[in-house]
């Protein structure tokens, strides 16, 4: 038998306000109608889940459990298995610094120290006004503009410790704080 | 249901179209040059163009021409194969190339560019990349117009599978992904397998760092690689394959998603391809970031939706493998070699490179060098080759230090044997290995412990941790990196060190743990200088830490 979760994903029709009281989930549950139910889409409906909420909650993982009809120890074991999953939420902005070999070679130690510095973060860390969140990933496969740094969604090539400071610095100023919101 | 797509139908009318442009534009839309600035860059001239309302002129998104480092970069023909390439073209600069060169035909000076007849162009020869950086890698058309799924349609109106299997043997193709195995003996093996279905992957983990072939080929010319796999599946007895892709790469994963669909449109996939009684299903699956993922089980592990735990072979998969099921997996590179040997024939193949490497093989070059990109050559090319004549040398006037390939499983190759050609055989036997093709080239400012360290480093964060030798031994083996990097290692380190690599290599699972070592071993044999230089005498230390 279809658990409630499962039969809300595949019938609500689009009008009805989302059982859970969270309209987010509706964009989780357009992915699974996507993956038709399938429990082998796992990845493919926690990477949707991401994106919606910014990290994967227990609440999330309960859910795709529930509509996967899987085993809540499955769904744990690959949101925790993969680097890409976070179980935390990340800060407003953040800046991923790319540690592949060519970046490692042209100075991407660097630029982590320096961002390091400025803002007391490492990486997989985040600020405690929430603010920035400081990541690394390995390799986005464009070497020869080595060294990248992604800042928000803009993919930055060529960067100098400087610049990468600067460039951090204009996307936090960039938004105003909810104070000075009108 | 729609009908199939008429092959010479859409060449002929690819030839008429083209055959009305007198000028075409090509702004390269890889993911290198799209970071470097070129969407607003090609957004600008098609603009202007469109503007001045000047259909005889045609602005193209093409795939990567290679030239990354110099990107973005817009290539101008004109008629009489006049050919210019621009290059770090930004918007000022698009919008004087669209109204000087373009439209009144007055070659622009204050962008700059370079000469299509660089020993980077001349140098290679194209076979998978063929008609990357050439033809819009969302138009099925263009694929098509170039030649594109002829090999496919001839092969299952008029070759049986066996067939296929033995021009694969002939050709001498071996897996591009770095092990090098025979890939008509693979083949042969999913063909005589006993089951229903039958699964096949096309490996586009790429998560070696500095590697970005199978980026590039899958963003630049997915369709390429959807040809190779469903001649692969045809010769098999595959009727369901997936396209295994990074997470990292958005533009490869959206562009396959695309030409999958398109191919599916025009019945060159799907059920009864091209009306015959041959069918293959094809879906992408992204990975989630796991370079573990790369190695064949922990990869079908992954398709299925669980951890990506690599499991003890055999049972190989071409036995037991997806699901339970006979399973074939071939890198992207491979699969993209196999329209070419179809349509030139396996003695054309196995004439190019060398006795026991025949064919081409793609590389990304990076690092301190002038010119950094992806090339394709022909396998034995010399290393001096590839680093002073196609990337123009060692950037900022300093010396070449060494060639990193095969990524966190290979090895460092120092100057001495820049003369050494690069093939399967000559790179193992140096103490690295072909890898997928990476190649990042250091200077002399780089240190090689650090080197080391940084691999290991790599290595123990992608530990899939199953198993001891690889969990705990890339843990203990980068502290020892760690501390002689930090010149408060002692001889005894040194020695711990390469024991704990023997160990390690020889007990490990999967390939990640067995070859995790690679890199501590290659630059100790050629660089163990710079260890030794870095090691404090057992007195010092006793001294510092009392």
């Amino acid at each position: 038998m279809a658990g409630p979760a499962e039969a809300s994903a595949r019938k609500r029709a689009s009008d009805e306000p989302h059982p859970t009281g969270d309209e987010r989930f509706s964009l989780i549950d357009k992915a699974l109608r996507k993956a038709r139910f399938q429990q082998d889409q796992l990845i493919e409906v926690l990477h949707a889940a991401q994106e919606v909420f910014g990290y994967l909650s227990d609440e999330v993982l309960l859910y795709v459990a529930r509509a996967l009809r899987l085993p809540r120890s499955r769904v744990y074991g690959v949101a925790t298995f993969y680097h890409l999953f976070t179980r935390e939420p990340l800060g407003e902005h953040s800046c991923s610094v790319c540690t592949g070999t060519a970046c490692f070679v042209k100075g991407a130690d660097a630029i982590i120290d320096a961002l390091r510095r400025e803002h007391g973060v490492g990486p997989g860390e985040t600020t405690e006004d929430k603010r920035f969140s400081l990541t690394t990933t390995r390799c986005i496969g464009a070497c020869s503009l080595a060294p990248l740094v992604v800042i928000d969604d803009d993919v930055l090539g060529h960067l100098t410790v400087e610049e990468a400071v600067k460039r951090v610095a204009a996307m936090l100023d960039a938004e105003p704080t909810p104070a000075e919101v009108p | 249901m729609a009908a199939p797509i008429d092959l010479d139908d859409v060449v002929k009318a690819e030839r008429e179209a083209r055959s009305r442009f007198v000028k075409r534009a090509l702004v390269c839309t890889s993911t290198a040059c799209v970071t470097a600035g070129a969407l607003p860059v090609r957004d600008q001239i098609s603009k202007t163009i469109h503007d001045a309302e000047r259909p005889d002129i045609c602005v193209v998104s093409t795939g990567c021409p290679g030239m990354c480092s110099r990107g973005p970069l817009v290539r101008v023909e004109e008629r009489g194969d006049q050919t210019t390439i621009y290059t770090h073209v930004d918007e000022d600069g698009a919008g004087d190339i669209a109204r000087d060169h373009l439209l009144t035909g007055k070659p622009v000076d204050n962008v700059p560019t370079m000469a299509p007849d660089l020993p980077f162009f001349t140098r290679q020869v194209r076979v998978v990349l063929e008609t990357a950086g050439r033809i819009d890698p969302d138009r099925l058309e263009d694929y098509v117009g170039e030649g594109g799924y002829r090999a496919l349609a001839r092969v299952i109106t008029e070759m049986a599978p066996e067939q296929v299997v033995e021009e694969i043997l002939l050709s001498r193709l071996r897996g591009r992904g770095g092990a090098g195995y025979p890939t008509g003996r693979k083949w042969a093996l999913l063909a005589e397998a006993e089951g229903d279905p039958k699964y096949l992957v096309a490996n586009g983990d790429e998560g070696d760092p500095g590697a970005f072939m199978d980026r590039t080929i899958m963003d630049s010319d997915p369709h390429r690689v959807i040809e190779g796999m469903a001649i692969a599946a045809y010769a098999t007895g595959a009727t369901k394959g997936y396209a295994y892709v990074r997470a990292e790469y958005p533009l490869a994963i959206e562009r396959m998603e695309r030409a999958i669909r398109a191919a599916k449109r025009a019945k060159l996939l799907g059920r009864n391809v091209l009306g015959t009684t041959f069918s293959f299903d094809l879906e992408v699956r992204v990975g989630a970031g796991a370079f573990v993922c790369g190695e064949e089980t922990a990869l079908m592990a992954s398709i299925e939706g669980r951890r990506g735990l690599p499991v003890l072979r055999p049972p190989y998969p071409t036995e037991k493998g997806l699901w339970g099921q006979p399973t074939m997996i071939n890198n992207v590179e491979t699969l993209a070699n196999v329209p070419a040997i179809l349509n030139h024939g396996h003695e054309w193949f196995a004439n190019l490179g060398t006795e026991t490497s025949s064919g081409t093989k793609v590389f990304a070059l990076a690092g301190s060098l002038e010119d950094t990109g992806l090339i394709e050559v022909p396998m034995g090319i010399t290393l001096r080759e590839l680093v002073f004549d196609l990337a123009g040398g060692i950037a900022n006037g300093r010396e070449f230090k060494a060639a990193q390939t095969g990524g966190p499983s290979g090895g460092c190759i120092p100057a001495r044997f820049l003369d050494t050609p690069v093939d399967y055989e000559h790179l193992r036997d140096l103490g690295s290995i072909m890898g997928s093709g990476g190649m990042v080239v250091m200077d002399d400012t780089v240190k090689m412990p650090e080197v080391a360290r940084f691999y290991m480093e790599f290595c123990r964060d992608e530990s899939c941790g199953k198993c001891a030798p690889c969990r705990v031994g890339t843990e203990k083996m980068y502290a020892f990196l760690d501390r002689i990097c930090r010149g408060v290692g002692r001889a005894r380190d040194l020695a711990h060190l390469e024991s704990l690599c023997r160990t390690v290599r020889a007990t490990s699972l999967c390939g990640l743990g067995q070859s995790a070592p690679n890199p501590v071993f290659s630059t100790l044999e050629h660089f163990r200088d710079e260890y030794l230089d870095l090691l404090v005498e057992e007195e010092e230390v006793n001294g510092a830490t009392a």
